[in-house]
């Protein structure tokens, strides 16, 4: 396990968090809400849990690797990988413009390292992990598979379909999370289409969950150690993850209005004075 | 020219014979099957390969999303289902986790077609080839017989890349000789001739075949051309048949829209505008009934394709 120096991590975060609304506001255009809500859980897996290289290759043998199901919050999952040495920070600048390997929505098209599968059309994620998890054993691979869901994406239809396959084929090199900020484009998750009791259903499906305050990097950095910890044991681990959408500015906090809406000049100012520069902007 | 008949067998188990002979031969083929081993024909890969088998269950687009991620470390997944549960149902999750992502996974499709029969149209897919051609970078192939559809199964393990393979449920005449090599994007030619140029995909050829033998008798030059695959569409040497023959006729279980004859009619009138005629299904879903009465109801039968040669002829 790497070194946890929880200072140097939240710098981490707070540079991310930087990128994120300086990225959408620059092409006025993408998904800062659950970007920022997610930023502890990325640096806790990038920074410190999985075991991975940033040298990338498509196959990723004898590595962890991640998926991110819920593609459109790319603009976190793109600060991270360029922070962690997959591509040089400078192409964060390209972020959604022509010609661009930092599409709207991660793919695999443009050879972005870091990316093996597209998303964005959501529910597919936990299939394609599901896949992965399992060419690890017949590898003989030990390392395992992440996921990211959104809380909104639940209600495809796919996604339970994997849940079900899951604990009955025994996939237990899986660690899922769900971004349960509780909100989706049209309003609250509850109003939208509530997704119940979400721990219970999971449950149900066989699945071992966990829970923790996804804005407290300390918790998350734990629980996905104690998730670490529960593997191999013939079941699939969902962690769920409770997010403020927008958490670390305060005026996207608390709504479901920045999910998809860029930051206007005086708004990304207003932002920034929010959030401190500790690894220099892109 | 004349064509033996070897025997007489489903194309779904030449698909089978050619899959646990892959089991044997690479390491890394898997299958995924959506509860049709049976129908399928992957019993023997599941039996000899157990543990390269996964039965998903009656959940596809699991099944294609799985597929995609078992590629992440280096296996080559063929997927088992019915041509309308291998297309229609998962466009998406074929779309975005498999041909987007440019996923090395084989769409191994059975019961395409009216030819699937009694259980009517909710099954019978009959654009499945339009949907597959048209996803950027799909191979997209539809053997004739069961040598062909075996040999293809075989051939698609070592093309790098997403193939949608493409068989049926009814027993057929097998006449493509087993040793025939089976070359992706490379159109077969079965007969030479001088008056019209018959391209003909799937069960359709061995209509095909007799129609050019009928035709034969009325002192008619028919070239056969077998389009095994439709995407990569075999441009040079369809173009070369035309420019001799200057006539037309496609032959297809599947819609007249997004079929092969629809690849065809593209690359005419771009390069060589030709009289065509079409004999696919026109724009009508299918219904119950025993394969050969549907194909007769439905103009897929050899006759059909006679009367399209003449007709085409007609406007040489």
């Amino acid at each position: 396990m790497k070194e946890i120096n929880l200072k140097e991590l939240d710098n981490f975060s707070s540079q991310v968090r930087r990128d994120i609304v300086r990225m959408v506001h620059a092409q006025n255009s993408g998904h800062p809400g659950g970007s920022l809500g997610c930023v502890e859980f990325f640096t806790s897996i990038f920074k410190v849990v999985m075991n991975h290289n940033n040298n990338f290759s498509m196959d990723g043998k004898n590595e962890d690797l991640f998926f991110l199901s819920n593609g459109h919050i790319s603009p976190v999952l793109y600060s991270v990988l360029a922070r962690t040495g997959y591509f040089p920070i400078n192409e964060l600048n390209t972020f959604r413009k022509i010609d661009s390997r930092l599409q709207g929505h991660p793919t695999t098209h443009e050879g972005l390292p870091g990316i093996r599968v597209a998303s964005g059309s959501l529910g597919q994620g936990l299939s394609v992990a599901l896949g992965a998890a399992t060419t690890k054993k017949l590898n003989n691979d030990k390392s395992l598979i992440y996921t990211l869901h959104g809380d909104g994406e639940l209600q495809e239809g796919q996604i339970w379909e994997a849940a079900m396959y899951a604990s009955a084929k025994k996939i237990d090199n899986l660690i899922s999370t769900i971004d349960y900020n509780g909100r989706q484009i049209d309003g609250d998750v509850d109003d939208v289409l509530s997704l119940g009791n979400i721990e219970e259903k999971w449950i149900a499906f066989g699945w071992k969950t966990l829970k923790c305050d996804g804005n407290n990097l300390k918790d998350v950095i734990t629980t996905l150690q104690k998730a670490k910890s529960l593997t191999g044991k013939g079941q699939p681990i969902m962690i769920i993850m409770k997010t403020e959408m927008g958490f670390g500015v305060d005026f996207m906090m608390g709504s479901h209005k920045w999910h998809g809406v860029a930051p206007n000049n005086e708004q990304l100012e207003v932002a920034l004075n929010q959030l401190e520069e500790t690894l220099g902007d892109y | 020219m004349k064509f033996e008949i070897l025997g007489n067998k489903d194309t779904r188990s030449g698909f089978g014979d050619g899959l646990t002979q892959l089991g044997k031969t690479n390491p890394n083929v898997v299958a995924l099957c959506a509860d049709l081993t049976g129908s399928l024909k992957m019993n023997d890969f599941k039996d000899n390969f157990p543990e390269r088998f996964f039965q998903i269950g009656i959940a596809e687009a699991n099944m294609m999303g799985i597929a995609a991620g078992m590629t992440i470390g280096g296996k080559i997944p063929f997927t088992g289902t019915f041509a309308n549960f291998s297309t229609s149902r998962v466009y998406d999750q074929v779309r975005q986790s498999i041909a987007y992502s440019n996923k090395n996974v084989k769409l191994c499709a059975s019961h395409a077609g009216l030819t699937l029969g009694e259980d009517g149209a909710t099954h019978q897919v009959l654009e499945d080839i339009g949907m597959m051609k048209m996803l950027p970078g799909m191979t997209v192939i539809n053997p004739c017989d069961y040598n062909q559809t075996k040999a293809a199964t075989i051939a698609i393990a070592d093309h790098v890349g997403p193939v949608y393979l493409r068989f049926g449920r009814p027993k057929v005449p097998i006449f493509i000789p087993e040793n025939t090599p089976f070359e992706i994007g490379k159109a077969l030619l079965l007969q030479e001739g001088t008056d019209v140029s018959i391209f003909a995909t799937g069960h359709l050829v061995w209509e095909a075949v007799e129609a050019a033998q009928a035709l034969a008798k009325e002192g008619l030059s028919v070239e056969l051309i077998n389009i095994h695959t439709i995407k990569p569409l075999d441009n040079e040497n369809i173009l070369k048949s035309v420019a001799k023959t200057k006539c037309v006729v496609t032959a297809e279980e599947h819609q007249i829209a997004g079929g092969m004859g629809e690849s065809i009619a593209q690359l005419l009138a771009k390069n060589n505008p030709a009289p065509i005629e079409f004999v696919a299904v026109n724009d009508k879903f299918g219904e119950s009934g025993k394969p050969a009465d549907l194909m007769k109801k439905y103009g897929l039968h050899s006759s059909d394709i006679i009367k399209a040669t003449r007709r085409v002829l007609n406007r040489k």
